[in-house]
């Protein structure tokens, strides 16, 4: 297995994977069942073909401008800046996006794809709610039956999320199998999708799963990074030190970083939950304290005990709940390119009151985990240095659980 | 290579003129020792060919039933060293019945391919079914498998066209199993003409031995599939029995035991006699 490679071992660009055969390094593939395989090859085809038509990249493009309500604005979040007393911090608003997270820039190119290829049922799985209620969205306003499942505990934890997907039209499958959260609901409607497999069309909310889903979910999600960069350069007239972004499945932040991988100079932190504790066993954090393994149709870094079973993740956050990682990440980890840090439940709810206090704005659980780091890094960073936030969604879906973690009753 | 069992029991059936009965029960289920007990007696039951699912927390490719059966034995404390200990000793008392283990690769690549292929061999396993395992990551096990005198058992689907089929069969050996629905485990029952028709189609393409799994459950499915097919792969219905009797007599695993071996002689005593009375309609 690779690890950090020597220097004259690296890449010329880090911006050129997957290989043929959905490679990233060691991490990625196609592990699938043989029932989904004319239909990886199938989509497969279908991206590569809509990639290379402009009149694709038109159509999403516009979708983006008017739907979507892009470009998200970059902010600099001046009284956070003050309050930590270092570093200039930008929040990448993706969570002012319809639907309150970045999950709807995936939908909306994944739906695009769907039509081309006339599929009538869309599925999908959700962890916190964001990627099925954008999946719900996009279903919607295309007119296609919609199907998302969702762990039975998760459901629990994210009820405004269920009855938006309701509202919307579509049909939320309780999960009951194993941890009964995110890798249970991939599980089973990957169940659906070998059922299924001939008119639907699976809308995978990360850049995880089988070949071409994490080139192409990260291909939809980079237009954060491609904002961002020229944002930046716009207000300060460089790039930034330091990108922080949350890692669950890792759609968020691979949407921030590619557009960056080639920019030396610019440092990158991918921030995973570690629950209550890496050092409790109860966590999410798959590079920092898992082996590469295989599951969900791809080889990365994997929560598993010594036997190979999966080890149930555990974070705060119903979106970091997943014991896997994007193969990219994985990969990017490897090489060295990106650095691996963790911020437990405790330390995402401080940043919480923190940044809605300070910023008026309530972020989700999930970018407070990238917001716990950027307290820990900015105050020992120059005042002329520049960190770039995802903030990749908006709190007003965890407020139940903020309230429950403050003993109050809503 | 001389042949490996799997290769000596299809062409034994083949002179009986019969077709066999492949039996499929989760490694473990319901506790390591009731397992060992089911395994010893499936031969005598009338199983041809064994099938064992090497546990796993996560089976994508199947139905609540088997993955009831993989949690009941990873509960037992059920593990893939574990199991290949188990078919170690029923080797030593079976030469001659294939056992093929079937599941996902992530036990064994965290197991280590290499030492699982060297320690599997070593037990006496014959062949490989693994479900995540397809030809485009034919370097990760299935090559070395062969290599090491391993049978690799694919799967084809009703979504496995023409054009697809050669690389599904590209390195399979032993047999090819057919999955006679496009779904997961224990789900819907198979068309009877069409899955004769997929066989056919099969046998176009290959000489190998065919077998058909997936939704048969009774001994008049497996008489079905028996007169078109080499052989019949039964799983979720001999796992649904173990789950009812562990639900409603937990300690009496004696009578689990018999029970499932009863179910395996009557689908045995099915096939067995399938293509003497294929005259008779109804089946």
């Amino acid at each position: 297995m690779a690890t950090a490679l020597d220097p004259q071992q690296r890449p010329n660009s880090y911006r050129t994977g997957p290989d043929e055969h959905g490679h990233f390094g060691n991490h990625g593939g196609r592990f699938v069942a043989e029932t989904l395989m004319p239909n990886i090859l199938e989509l497969e085809a279908a991206y590569n073909q809509a990639k290379a038509d402009p009149a694709f990249q038109a159509e999403l493009d516009s979708w983006f401008k008017d739907y979507v309500g892009r470009p998200s604005p970059l902010y600099l979040a001046q009284r956070l800046t003050d309050h930590l007393g270092g570093a200039r911090v930008y929040f990448k608003r993706d969570e002012l996006n319809h639907t309150g997270a970045h999950k709807i820039n995936n939908c909306v190119g994944q739906i695009l794809l769907a039509t081309r290829m006339g599929k009538k049922r869309i599925i999908a799985e959700t962890g916190a709610g964001q990627h099925g209620v954008a999946t719900a969205t996009v279903a919607a306003r295309f007119g296609l039956e919609c199907v998302i499942y969702m762990g039975e505990r998760d459901i629990e934890r994210q009820q405004p999320n269920v009855f938006r997907m309701r509202l919307l039209g579509a049909e939320v499958r309780p999960v009951k199998s194993g941890s009964r959260t995110l890798k249970d609901a991939m599980n089973e409607a990957l169940r659906d999708w070998v059922t299924n497999v001939r008119d639907t069309f699976y809308i995978i909310g990360s850049v995880a799963g089988p070949h071409p889903y994490p080139a192409m979910v990260r291909d939809f999600q980079s237009i954060i990074g491609t904002e961002a960069r020229a944002q930046i350069q716009e207000k300060e007239g460089r790039l930034p030190d330091l990108l922080v972004a949350a890692v669950g499945g890792g759609s968020n932040a691979m949407g921030l970083f590619h557009p960056f991988l080639d920019d030396a100079e610019v440092g990158i932190v991918a921030v995973e939950a570690a629950g209550d504790g890496v050092e409790t066993g109860r966590h999410a954090a798959a590079m920092t304290a898992g082996q590469p393994g295989v599951l969900h149709g791809m080889r990365s870094y994997l929560m598993q005990d010594n036997d190979g079973q999966i080890i149930e993740p555990h974070s705060i956050s119903a979106g970091l709940d997943y014991p896997g990682i994007g193969p990219e990440h994985s990969w990017l980890k490897d090489v060295g390119r990106i650095e691996v840090a963790v911020a437990t439940d405790a330390e995402a709810l401080e940043a919480f009151a923190i940044c809605s206090k300070l910023e008026g704005i309530l972020p989700a659980l999930e970018p407070c985990h990238a917001l716990a780091e950027v307290t820990k890094r900015a105050p020992a960073m120059r005042s002329d240095q520049i960190i770039i936030m995802n903030l990749c969604g908006r709190g007003d879906k965890d407020i139940y659980t903020v309230a429950e973690h403050m003993g109050v009753r809503l | 290579m001389s042949p490996t069992r799997i290769e000596r029991r299809f062409a034994d059936l083949q002179k009986e003129g019969r077709a066999g009965l492949i039996t499929f029960i989760c490694g473990g289920d319901p506790n390591p020792q009731a397992f060992q007990a089911i395994l010893a007696g499936l031969l005598a039951a009338g199983a041809d060919l064994i099938e064992i699912g090497m546990p796993f927390s996560d089976p994508m490719a199947d139905g609540p039933t088997i993955q009831a059966g993989n949690l009941r034995a990873l509960a037992a404390g059920m593990t893939l060293a574990r199991l290949l200990t188990q078919v170690t000793a029923f080797r030593e008392k079976d030469k001659t019945t294939p056992v093929v283990l079937m599941g996902y690769y992530n036990p064994i690549h965290r197991y280590g391919a290499t030492r699982f292929l060297d320690d599997a061999f070593a037990a006496g396993v014959d062949g490989l079914i693994i479900v995540d395992l397809p030809p485009e990551e034919d370097e990760e096990l299935c090559l070395p498998a062969l290599e090491k005198g391993l049978n690799f058992i694919r799967l084809a689907t009703p979504t496995t066209d023409s054009a697809r089929l050669p690389a599904v069969l590209g390195n399979t050996s032993g047999f090819i199993y057919y999955v006679s629905i496009t779904g997961i485990t224990g789900a819907a029952s198979p068309v009877a003409d069409a899955v004769g028709d997929a066989v056919a189609h099969l046998r176009r393409h290959t000489e190998l031995p065919v077998a058909v799994g997936f939704g048969i459950r009774t001994p008049e499915q497996a008489a079905g599939i028996a007169r078109i097919a080499d052989a019949a792969v039964v799983g979720s219905a001999l796992v649904e029995e173990i789950a009812s009797r562990v639900e409603t007599s937990k300690a009496d695993s004696a009578e689990l035991i018999g029970a499932v071996h009863a179910r395996v002689r009557g689908l045995a005593a099915a096939v067995r006699a399938a293509r003497k009375d294929s005259a008779e309609p109804g089946a």
